[in-house]
């Protein structure tokens, strides 16, 4: 059974947790900024090719969503005749329970898994515990984050909010609870921690007979799946067992094997910082004598095509999860992913979850609002999703809706002094008047800005005082 | 030339001396400068916000004041952005509004690129004997593109040093009602920002954008630092004639 993330607070009340551990902080601001900077690196490396592949992976992603249905359909006939077989999940619920059958179908109760963040969404290995199977995670961080009973902050680093001792603490505590326990007198080395790690993994590979992945890509003439990973836990997961069930968002799609070479460039490079990432393993239904025997593919909507409905919003769909935004984000750098209260995090999370789940709750109320639209994040985007445009287009859903009342009426006040240039004078003659009675620390909501910062000082004459004054020659 | 002024609500109300600067240094570069009097505010912090209708009526009221300008000036960055790169989102395609925006958008600048671009100038034959480190903000950087022209302005001050700033393409953390709303991550955003500007060994920090200047200001002046914020429009407003123009 993993942790959740219900229960987490609204997102500024979860950042202040967030921002005041210095621990955390340290972290966060480190892996953000090495990973940054050797992004930064390579893109720099391609010149012009950059905002090419940029636009060209945008209108592949655009052009497949427009169509999808029809893809949808393509891939599901290439998937069966290449020996496969696909399944449709309308949720979560429904993905969860066609997952769950088709293991007990195996007649296992352990299943090994790659990294997925589609699974995470669902919660799978959570529905997979209720009945009976225990799922584990391959992924190094994702291993250690399952170890720890801890929930993932990083779309591409799970455990980008521990440090290795920390790591070195989980392993020595669980690992032996799992399976191969971890060697007495482990240090904080990161290359003893790797090897610990391998050797726990291991044995778990070698036993498994069922696996759960997720999908990079869908090639919809094909039918072939894509996984990008770096350190072969994928590789073994996708090739060893003899069951393999892969869960898939039904926006993954690309129409052609050709594709594939656009985000072959721009995902590893927006991710890892790297030219190109070390395994990437394609699969076609089945072969015989070679790998997996039996492939399912599960296609998950889960919102995603009422999504598709929203000629604004439907732009975070092309999202290829390759977490640039995150590590590029100054607010995920001072908060981590946990505060924002679901599995996509940073600057996409706050686009992607309010629309998938809907915005009846406080905390995805409050997604839309997790950010300062500095703009960093549609900049490194590889698939120029334009994040600012969609969190301001959320946040008139959220304005529209009930509650905020306090904003509302400071809103229409400020309509109202901007109604007219009289009024906006009225107000600032008002104000210089009262000048020196402007308190040091303002109550309620404005107490935010006073509890670090001091106020300026409001001027004694206006701009447009003084202008009337300057026109007249009297300045 | 003869330049309309949007002085933007912030700073006419907060900042007028940023107006001031902005209508010496014009009128010193020979060149006439107008203040259309029904103007008020671009409707950012109600779009930003949320609040789309709003900031639509505002964006009616700015064409209505200034559709017959010939060039605008706007002393603030994010007011320029939401001009040139908001509005013609509010109107919705075809709209009187966008038909409107879409004339009169190109003709509305920062005060930098209405110095580099339209006046074709890049010394203003300021004088400002101090060190400065200048903070590229966001809406300069990404949205309107402002790239070298605020640097090749400040390298023509004379007496001018201008020293560099560490982190200086991160966000300040102000966004507008960001700062309230999430009060703790715009704090953190703003230390680090300010501790950035001090470690620069700068005597003062620039920027084209009032609203930073008072998040990092505040920051900087609650922190007792002793190192003080500019507009960019009083550095090059100053000479050694009159000295700096506070």
């Amino acid at each position: 059974m993993s942790a959740t993330f219900l229960g987490i607070p609204p997102f500024p009340e979860a950042a202040h947790e967030a921002v005041n551990d210095s621990r955390l902080r340290h972290n966060l601001r480190k892996a953000t900024h090495t990973i940054r900077d050797k992004r930064a690196s390579v893109v720099t490396e391609l010149e012009d090719d950059w905002e090419r592949l940029r636009s060209e992976g945008a209108a592949i992603k655009n052009h497949t969503l427009r169509h999808l249905d029809h893809y949808l359909e393509q891939l599901e006939a290439s998937v069966e005749r290449a020996g496969g077989h696909v399944h449709w999940a309308a949720d979560a619920a429904e993905a969860n329970a066609i997952v769950t059958r088709l293991v007990q179908a195996t007649g296992e109760t352990d299943v090994v898994k790659v990294k997925s963040m589609a699974t995470q969404e669902i919660e799978l290995n959570n529905a997979l515990a209720e009945a009976g199977i225990t799922a584990y995670e391959t992924d190094l961080a994702e291993l250690i984050v399952q170890l720890g009973d801890d929930l993932p902050s990083h779309i591409l680093v799970p455990a980008i909010h521990l440090g290795r001792s920390q790591i070195r603490e989980i392993f020595l505590d669980q690992m032996a609870e799992w399976g191969v326990p971890a060697p007495a007198g482990l240090t904080d080395d990161p290359r003893a921690l790797a090897e610990a790690a391998r050797v726990h993994l291991r044995e778990r590979f070698l036993r498994t007979r069922t696996a759960i992945s997720g999908a990079n890509f869908a090639v919809a003439d094909s039918g072939t799946l894509v996984v990008l990973e770096s350190e072969g836990n994928g590789r073994m997961c996708l090739t060893l067992p003899e069951t393999l069930i892969s869960v898939v968002g039904i926006e993954k799609i690309v129409p052609t094997w050709a594709d594939l070479e656009v985000f072959m460039q721009t995902l590893p490079r927006s991710s890892t910082g790297e030219r190109m990432n070390p395994y990437t393993s394609t699969w076609t239904g089945v072969t015989p004598g070679d790998g997996p025997q039996e492939f399912h593919l599960v296609l998950l909507d889960n919102g995603r095509t009422d999504v598709l409905a929203d000629t604004v919003g439907r732009q975070a769909l092309r999202c290829i999860r390759c977490s640039a935004c995150l590590n590029t984000c100054p607010v995920y750098e001072r908060t981590g992913g946990h505060a924002y209260g679901s599995v996509y995090p940073g600057p996409i999370g706050a686009i992607l979850t309010p629309q998938l789940r809907g915005m009846s709750s406080e905390v995805d109320e409050a997604l839309p609002y997790a950010s300062s639209l500095c703009g960093a994040c549609y900049e490194v985007c590889p698939v120029a999703i334009d994040i600012p445009e969609v969190l301001v287009h959320l946040r008139e859903e959220v304005a529209a809706g009930p509650g905020h009342l306090g904003e509302k009426a400071m809103m229409k006040g400020a309509e109202a002094v901007f109604g007219s240039s009289r009024a906006l004078d009225a107000a600032q003659r008002a104000a210089g008047a009262a000048r020196n009675l402007v308190p040091r620390h303002l109550p309620g909501m404005a107490g935010a800005w006073t509890d670090t910062r001091d106020l300026p000082d409001v001027p004694a004459e206006s701009f447009r005082q003084w202008w009337n004054k300057h026109e007249k020659g009297q300045s | 030339m003869r330049i309309a002024l949007f002085i933007t609500c912030v700073n006419d109300t907060l900042f007028p001396e940023t107006g001031r600067h902005v209508v010496r240094l014009l009128e010193r570069l020979g060149h006439e400068v107008v203040f259309p009097e029904g103007q008020t505010c671009c409707g950012q912090m109600h779009y930003n916000t949320g609040y789309r209708r709003p900031a639509a009526t505002l964006a009616v009221r700015f064409v209505r004041t200034f559709e017959d300008a010939d060039a605008v000036v706007v002393p603030s960055g994010s007011c320029a952005a939401m001009i040139r790169d908001n509005y013609p989102r509010l109107g919705g395609s075809g709209s009187r509004l966008s038909r409107k925006v879409a004339g009169l958008a190109p003709r509305v600048y920062d005060l930098t690129e209405l110095l580099v671009d339209v006046l074709g100038v890049t010394d203003v034959g300021a004088y400002y004997p101090h060190k400065v480190a200048y903070h590229p903000t966001c809406h300069g950087l990404r949205m309107l593109g402002l790239g070298d022209r605020p640097y090749q302005l400040l390298r023509a001050v004379r007496g001018l040093e201008l020293v560099e700033l560490a982190g200086a393409t991160e966000c300040c953390g102000f966004g507008g009602t960001f700062a309230v709303k999430n009060g703790d991550v715009s704090s953190a955003m703003g230390a680090d920002k300010a501790r950035h500007a001090v470690e620069s060994g700068a005597e003062v920090l620039c920027a084209v954008d009032n609203s930073c200047l008072m998040h990092i200001g505040g920051t900087l002046s609650r922190q007792r630092s002793g190192l003080r914020v500019a507009h960019i429009a009083e550095i090059l407003a100053s000479t050694e004639k009159e000295g700096a123009l506070r």
